[in-house]
């Protein structure tokens, strides 16, 4: 790898790195969140420093060249991410889908001790 | 044996300000001393006060929330009112409220859990389109096969329960969107009783949850809601009770 790809490597992924760390300590990142940014950053750190490392990676998974393994790896971290928010949209999702129901459903009882109307079950209706 | 005042008659409603006040009276002469649950999703017409006019309980959505939504909103409802059936009926006007009796008999004498009205069983009802028909015919063999009984309408949202029934319908595993052939499986897999009995039901004039791409949504739902349904351990759902 020229030493000028490989300073442009490193300089990219110590900046994800430390941007993630930083939003961490300040709040605006969760740490849940924080672990896909930090985890790839640092694996993209380490292969352009043990070279040897991504050449054997590349060899592994049959690339042709170890920049294409880096790229592979971006996609897969993209990839990873994008589920990530999907399983929390689903999450969120029902989350709200709950708060309506139960708003909704407080509101009515509510409506009902405005209006001077005792809330009775037919539970309590039959005692 | 149960009064009728401890049965909760559960309309989903979404704009229907046109209609909702002649099917509440409707469902009043067919289920007299029943309660009337209207769940409003969010209407943006008159649906909500016409409803409480005609002397319907309203619980309202703030924002639109689809089908599955408003009508889980009924069951916890009822579950929270403590309500030993609930009979869930369209607010379009298309289920004819008269069957309400017929449907509650299995629930009220025990032989069944779970009573499902079928516009396919003998009564005079409406014909649905070419490709509808052909969405049912494909369902309707795929939970046939499964819960090894015959069932003729498995998208009819004209349905009667019992409490345990609602209960489970509370979880978070009933379906937000087109809760109809899965919720079948997941009924049989959890040792629910399923019957189905015939109603009638009239064209809906207005416009249909499955229309425009809707149907390629729902064949794909569907078909992977039942499997990973199958997947799924039906200790999960017996859990869920």
């Amino acid at each position: 790898m020229p030493i000028s790809q490989k300073i442009f490597a490193l300089v990219v992924s110590l900046a994800i790195f430390l941007m993630a760390l930083e939003l961490v300590r300040k709040r605006r990142l969760r740490e849940e969140y924080s672990l896909l940014w930090l985890a790839t950053s640092l694996t993209m750190f380490v292969l352009v420093l043990k070279y040897d490392w991504l050449v054997a990676l590349t060899s592994f998974i049959g690339a042709a060249l170890p920049t294409t393994t880096l790229f592979i790896g971006s996609i897969v971290f993209l990839l990873l991410l994008a589920v990530q928010f999907s399983i929390k949209l689903s999450l969120f999702s029902d989350q709200i889908k709950n708060l309506v129901q139960e708003n909704a459903l407080l509101r009515a009882d509510l409506d009902k001790l405005c209006l001077g109307d005792v809330v009775r079950t037919p539970d309590e209706q039959s005692r | 044996m149960p009064t009728l005042s401890r049965i909760l008659v559960v309309i989903p409603v979404y704009n229907e300000a046109e209609k909702i006040a002649a099917v509440i009276d409707r469902v009043k002469g067919a289920a007299t001393g029943a309660d009337i649950l209207v769940v409003n999703d969010g209407s943006r017409d008159a649906t909500a006060d016409l409803a409480a006019e005609a002397g319907a309980i309203v619980v309202s959505h703030l924002f639109n929330m689809g089908y599955g939504v408003t009508i889980q909103t009924g069951y916890k409802y009822a579950r929270r009112h403590g309500y030993e059936f609930v009979v869930q009926i369209d607010g379009d006007g298309q289920h004819d409220p008269t069957y309400i009796p017929n449907l509650l008999e299995p629930l009220l004498s025990g032989t069944a859990d779970f009573v499902l009205g079928s516009r396919f069983l003998g009564e005079e009802s409406y014909t649905p389109s070419f490709t509808r028909r052909m969405g049912m015919a494909l369902f309707r063999g795929i939970v046939t096969t499964i819960i090894g009984q015959p069932v003729s309408d498995c998208t009819s949202g004209y349905q009667a329960f019992n409490r345990q029934v609602t209960q489970f319908f509370c979880q978070d595993v009933f379906p937000v969107d087109y809760p109809d052939a899965d919720v079948l499986v997941t009924l049989h897999r959890t040792g629910f009783r399923i019957l189905e009995l015939p109603v009638r039901m009239y064209a809906s004039q207005g416009k249909s949850m499955h229309s425009g791409l809707k149907p390629i949504y729902y064949m794909f739902k569907m078909t992977l809601s039942i499997l990973v349904t199958l997947l799924r351990s039906a200790e999960l759902y017996k859990g869920d009770q």
